[in-house]
């Protein structure tokens, strides 16, 4: 209901406002002037200018209301039940609000409760008229502030359009707020993390053994961050193993080698592999890949668990194929025709021809792709949890399992919404690591390959 | 299979009495503003006004794109150590000629090119025959200078590497300062060879692929407009080293500017529509054309 | 004619057509060798993607059909005690009324439901087969009970009737009869005593076990105790929240910012800034979002935890540098020219861009809102963070209810102790977010043909 009339009282003062305006304008014109603005732009201003105050006030009590209409509730409270704790004191507040809506409370009612309802109630209603009627009020004086400003040398559409490109220049900076509060949310609890464990003890420490958060601060642990990141560049450096032949093979065949018919199949068949999400690969790398390897290792008479860095790393580079041959091939095709023809026409073969001038050419960008499919290994999560086994152990053996910075965060962090122990506050302390890790990796991808960009624009 | 004399091709012999046909039709009409013109469709051929060697031979060639058809049934007879120039407006195939000449044209999805093209009696389009050999004797200059981002040394080298022609180190700093020097390009730039052949001027840079093309010691050389992209004192450049080039290799030239065609060519072959119209003697194209089509291009009145 | 230099070009020439034939073979090889190699590798690509698509089919399939006995049950009052149920009289509070009723099906709740099903199974039995109460109640899945439950509460007038019923096979009587479990194991190591087992093939020769199409994958939230009823419908309303609100706030407000950035920005340190930052976002690892969910919304806003609003704020700020950079990629390949005609003939700026630009990217930007809407719905990791992984038995009502999302059911199901049985069901629901990706891709190629042909 209250939000029905809301609702009306906006469109309300929407319709008048704007017509008002366009009317304004349309007067001025009709008189013969020549107005700055046309009347649509007129009857935008205007009611911005009257629904402005309106959604302000509106706002402001949907912000403050509940907090206002739990203090007036609370005056009507006895003092014993004032001091109840908050669980109950919360129920008794409650049962007020029912009673007050006419929905009723089941079992018999204390006479201060009726009292309660009735005057909350009351005020309720009182408050819902007076906010209504000031934002109504609020919005006809902005109509008829705007209204008399209409003249034929207002410059309304600029002033529109002004607000129009204050509201886009909003929605880029959120990309900004967002890095900002990457950033500032992971220093903020890492820094927390390190008044239990001293960063140098983090950063070079060589054993990962945290404690349980449930036995207490007595016990903090060791967080050492080398079995971590050792486990991350290995499943990371198996799957760039595997995705980085596949991928470029792949890149060179369908950019030089294809004809326009299996390119045009090919293409978005591999990129599918991009598309699927991550949890797929890693069930598919826990319920087939890694048994599979295992049985491979055991006939091999070596022994693979089935949940190893290699099943990780196997299956991440299948993952990080299209990443690396999309980006690729779309490098290797911006290095100018001519050159290939310039070889070719010498009479190198086709291979000679890549292998002496594209890949030399194309070079740069590639190595920009490769780094950035190197930050995607290192941030992938669900793989390594499924698939990598979860052994925070420095071990060389890639057969063997390991963890990785990703699968931490998650152990740390997961079903954990109070972090004030090391336990969980790790967890920021390593995603500010990866941040890090990835962004370093990212800014240098990215400047490598615009430069690339730029030389054969 | 080495070198065959022209006249046992018997496709040689109809075009071997077009040509008579046509030297006595030149020496009927000798006032210029007499020369009858005709508008009919088969290519016009007059004889060459000395004796010349033809290694390289075109009959009938027809070059679809797709469903497209790009060529028309093209004749032509290329000049030993000459240049031969191919005109016409835009579109009209001469690029597509040329670039069937080293099968360039296989790079192109879609292409498909029948008729015959024969160097020394062999038939390039010959399935044994192997394109990468073909290239070799074959050199192409494009129309905007493509060096390979390298150094000045490793452009020139590149052909000789990759075909293995130098046995050694001296061998192919021998072959790398002969090809620059034939090119006019080495005072430029003996004292740069590390330098990238990319921060050379434009003229420069179109030298340093002559040099390139050169050094791989092919028969023919092919270019492409290869002044289009340079100015005219590059240009000029450029034209005379074609000029001293010529005593050493069959060139075929394709160009838009028919002053270029007239200062540096010996022959010439106007195309249009994908067919070609005229050819014979530079000399007799741009002063005395036969046909009317040719006429209304020299005169600027197609182009 | 025959000068010297003429005369050495001849002979290089020929010491050139020599040597060319004798390194053309090896050529020859290492090209193939090369060529080989390149559609190895695509073979090998193209290779997973069918692997991968046929392994989860494959084992997802069977999924989508269940054991189901079709059994008479009888209603029995000797059983349902409860009485009937409350009636509103005039002058009750709407409360009071809600509490009577609630006390009545509480009452219904705590009745003996078990011995329902367990008489409706020993009546199916093949005759002469002894079946004891432990063995019945094996045989079908722990729902039935609630299932027999909320029929007699939404039609009391059951009581004392017998209606046919299709009762759920329990999980391991599923895999006991499509033979996921080894069924040479010994006793010791099988789910199943032997005489259910032997019951259970009893009534899969008798036709009255049949293998029905399994609706409650659709239809039923997730379930510990009755695993063979487990279901999507919680999780999927689960993503659907969060996609709405990544729809109604990633799409917005990336198009905005692509727009302005492309369009009106003057180039400078600050744009120049925030597109460095934007194309680094892109990069940014998922679960780093996962951790700003945590810190932000989570801890600092307060906002709840498992609840698709913080999952879809999270998904939203992960989606936005996708749908930025390629509309932004869509704008600049509007040709300046469009531009140029638009404000020659006096259109301002905004006009320019708003009346003329976009609505020629309007196909562009729309896929890449559908792509990365897709994206974002396969998103698992940063989900675990916020705790998404929690088990949820209820479809939420809200955005700020606890929920679980498909991706994170799958992530749920993959751990369950029962593997035999949830292997193939954690298939079935990649199936089914794999299909539901793959619509959406489709749409976005639809649309984009579709709409692209148009303008």
């Amino acid at each position: 209901m209250t939000s029905f009339i809301v609702a009306a009282l906006l469109l309300i003062l929407l319709g008048l406002s704007y017509s008002q305006g366009y009317l304004g304008g349309r007067a001025l014109a009709a008189t013969g002037v020549r107005l700055h603005s046309r009347p649509r732009y007129h009857g935008i201003l205007v009611a911005i200018w009257c629904l402005l105050p309106a959604i302000l006030v509106l706002g402001a009590w949907a912000l403050l209301g509940p907090g206002l209409m739990r203090a007036f509730v609370m005056s009507y409270l006895p003092p014993d039940v004032q001091e109840l704790g908050p669980h109950q004191l919360n129920a008794a507040i409650r049962r007020v609000e029912a009673i007050a809506s006419g929905y009723g409370v089941a079992g018999a009612m204390e006479p201060w409760e009726t009292a309660a309802g009735v005057a909350l109630r009351r005020m309720r209603e009182f408050a819902f008229l007076v906010v209504i009627a000031s934002a109504a009020g609020l919005g006809i004086l902005g109509l008829l502030f705007a209204r008399r400003r209409i003249s034929p040398r207002l410059r309304a559409r600029n002033s529109v359009e002004w607000l129009i490109r204050l509201l886009l220049l909003a929605c880029s900076v959120v990309a900004v707020m967002t890095t900002l509060g990457i950033v500032v949310s992971l220093f903020n609890e890492a820094i927390q993390f390190f008044t239990f464990v001293h960063p140098f003890d983090f950063f070079f420490g060589t054993v990962w053994n945290p404690g349980f958060s449930t036995t207490g601060t007595a016990a903090i642990g060791q967080y050492g961050l080398l079995p971590l990141l050792w486990g991350t560049v290995m499943v990371a450096g198996i799957a760039m193993l595997v995705a980085v032949p596949i991928g470029l093979f792949t890149a060179i065949y369908l950019s030089q080698y294809a004809s326009g018919r299996l390119r045009a199949v090919a293409k978005p068949v591999i990129e599918v592999l991009a598309g699927i999400p991550t949890i797929v690969y890693g069930f598919f790398a826990l319920v087939t890949v890694g048994p599979y390897l295992s049985r491979v290792g055991s006939v091999l008479g070596i022994g693979i668990n089935a949940t190893s860095a290699l099943t990780a790393g196997l299956v991440m580079g299948i993952m990080i194929i299209p990443f690396v041959s999309s980006l690729s091939d779309d490098i290797m095709r911006q290095v100018p025709r001519s050159l290939r023809d310039g070889s070719l026409g010498l009479g190198a073969t086709p291979s000679e021809t890549i292998r002496r001038v594209l890949l030399p050419a194309a070079l740069p960008g590639i190595v920009g792709a490769l780094l950035l499919a190197v930050s995607r290994a290192i941030g992938e999560t669900m793989i390594v949890v499924l698939a990598a086994g979860n052994s925070p152990v420095l071990r060389f053996n890639p057969a063997e399992p390991v963890s990785t910075i990703t699968v931490t965060i998650v152990n740390q962090l997961t079903g954990d919404s109070d972090f004030s122990g090391p336990q969980s506050l790790v967890a920021f302390a390593l995603g500010l690591t990866l941040f890090m890790i990835t962004l370093v990796l990212n800014m240098v991808a990215l400047y490598i390959v615009r430069r690339f960009r730029e030389q054969y624009e | 299979m080495t070198s065959s004399h022209p006249s046992d091709a018997q496709a040689v012999s109809a075009s071997s009495s077009a040509r008579d046909a046509a030297l006595h039709d030149v020496g009927a009409t000798k006032p210029v503003l007499a020369n009858p013109l005709t508008e009919k469709d088969e290519t016009v051929r007059s004889p060459d006004l000395e004796t010349r060697e033809y290694r390289l031979q075109a009959r009938d060639v027809c070059v679809f794109y797709g469903e497209k058809q790009a060529l028309f049934d093209v004749s032509l007879d290329v000049p030993e150590k000459a240049v031969t120039s191919l005109i016409g407006p835009s579109g009209c195939g001469k690029t597509t000629f040329l670039r069937c000449i080293n099968r360039m044209n296989d790079t192109i999805e879609g292409c498909r090119v029948t008729g015959k093209i024969t160097l020394d009696g062999e038939d390039i389009y010959d399935p044994s025959l192997d394109v990468v050999e073909l290239r070799s004797r074959v050199g192409m200059v494009f129309q905007k200078p493509n060096p390979f981002p390298k150094s000045i040394y490793e452009n020139v080298a590149y052909g000789p590497r990759i075909h293995g022609l130098a046995r050694s180190r001296t061998e192919m700093d021998e072959i790398v300062e002969a090809s620059l020097k034939r090119a006019g390009l080495w005072s430029e730039v003996k004292d740069r060879l590390r330098e990238s052949g990319t921060g050379l001027s434009g003229g420069q840079q179109q030298r340093l692929c002559i040099a390139r093309a050169i050094a791989v010691s092919p028969e023919v050389i092919l270019m492409d407009e290869p002044c289009s992209a340079l100015d005219p004192i590059a240009t000029a450049v450029i034209e005379e080293l074609i000029d001293e080039l010529r005593a050493h290799y069959t060139i075929i030239i394709v160009t838009h500017s028919m002053q270029q065609a007239a200062r540096v060519s010996q022959k010439t072959a106007f195309f249009h529509l994908g067919k070609l119209i005229e050819e014979g003697p530079t000399e007799v194209i741009m002063q005395t054309p036969r046909h009317k089509k040719t006429q209304d291009y020299i005169t600027g009145r197609i182009g | 004619m025959a000068s010297p230099s003429s005369t050495s070009i001849k002979a290089q020439a020929d010491r050139r057509r020599v040597r060319v034939r004798a390194s053309l073979g090896r050529r020859h090889l290492v090209e193939w060798l090369f060529r080989g190699a390149g559609l190895t590798a695509i073979v090998i690509a193209l290779g997973m993607v069918v692997g991968l698509f046929w392994i989860m089919i494959s084992k997802g399939l069977p999924a989508f059909t269940q054991a189901t006995l079709s059994a008479e049950v009888t209603f029995d009052p000797d059983i349902i005690t409860a009485g009937p149920p409350p009636v509103r009289e005039s002058g009750q509070s709407e409360a009071d009324y809600r509490a009577a009723r609630m006390a009545w099906e509480g009452q219904v709740a705590r009745l003996n439901w078990n011995a329902l099903v367990e008489q409706a199974v020993r009546n199916t039995a093949p005759a002469g087969m002894e079946v004891d109460r432990r063995t019945a109640l094996a045989l079908v899945s722990n729902i039935d009970r609630h299932n027999l439950r909320d029929m007699f509460v939404a039609n009391p007038h059951l009581l004392g009737r017998t209606v046919k019923v299709d009762l759920l096979a329990s999980a391991n009587t599923d895999n006991w009869l499509k033979g996921t479990i080894n069924r040479d194991l010994p006793d010791s190591r099988q789910q199943l005593s032997a005489a259910t087992r032997q019951l259970a093939d009893a009534l899969y020769a008798d036709g009255k076990i049949r293998f029905t199409f399994a609706w409650q994958i659709f239809t039923n939230t997730d379930s510990r105790s009755a695993p063979a009823a487990a279901g999507l419908a919680g999780a999927f309303v689960g993503s659907l929240y969060m996609m709405l609100i990544v729809i109604v706030l990633a799409v917005p407000i990336g198009a905005a910012s692509a727009i302005y950035l492309e369009e009106f920005a003057p180039k400078n340190r600050f744009t120049d800034f925030i597109e460095v930052n934007i194309n680094n976002l892109a990069a940014v690892p998922s679960i780093v979002f996962g951790l700003l969910g945590a810190a932000v919304f989570i801890r600092y806003f307060g906002l709840p935890m498992s609840a698709p609003i913080v999952g879809g704020l999270v998904l939203t700020l992960m989606t936005l540098p996708t749908i930025i950079i390629a509309t932004r990629s869509a704008l600049r390949a509007v040709p300046m020219s469009l531009r140029q005609a638009a404000l020659g003939i006096g259109a301002s700026h905004n006009q320019t861009v708003f009346h003329h630009v976009l609505p020629v990217t309007f196909p562009a930007i729309l896929t890449a809102s559908i792509i990365g809407v897709a994206q974002a719905l396969g998103e698992t990791a940063p989900l675990l963070l916020i705790g998404m992984n929690a088990f949820v038995a209820a479809i939420p009502a809200t955005p700020f209810d606890k929920s679980t999302a498909l991706p994170a059911q799958i992530f749920l199901w993959q751990g369950n102790e029962n593997r035999n049985f949830f292997e193939a069901r954690t298939s079935a629901a990649i199936m089914v977010l794999l299909a539901l990706m793959i619509t959406l891709n489709a749409l976005a190629i639809f649309l984009r043909t579709r709409l692209e042909r148009r303008v």
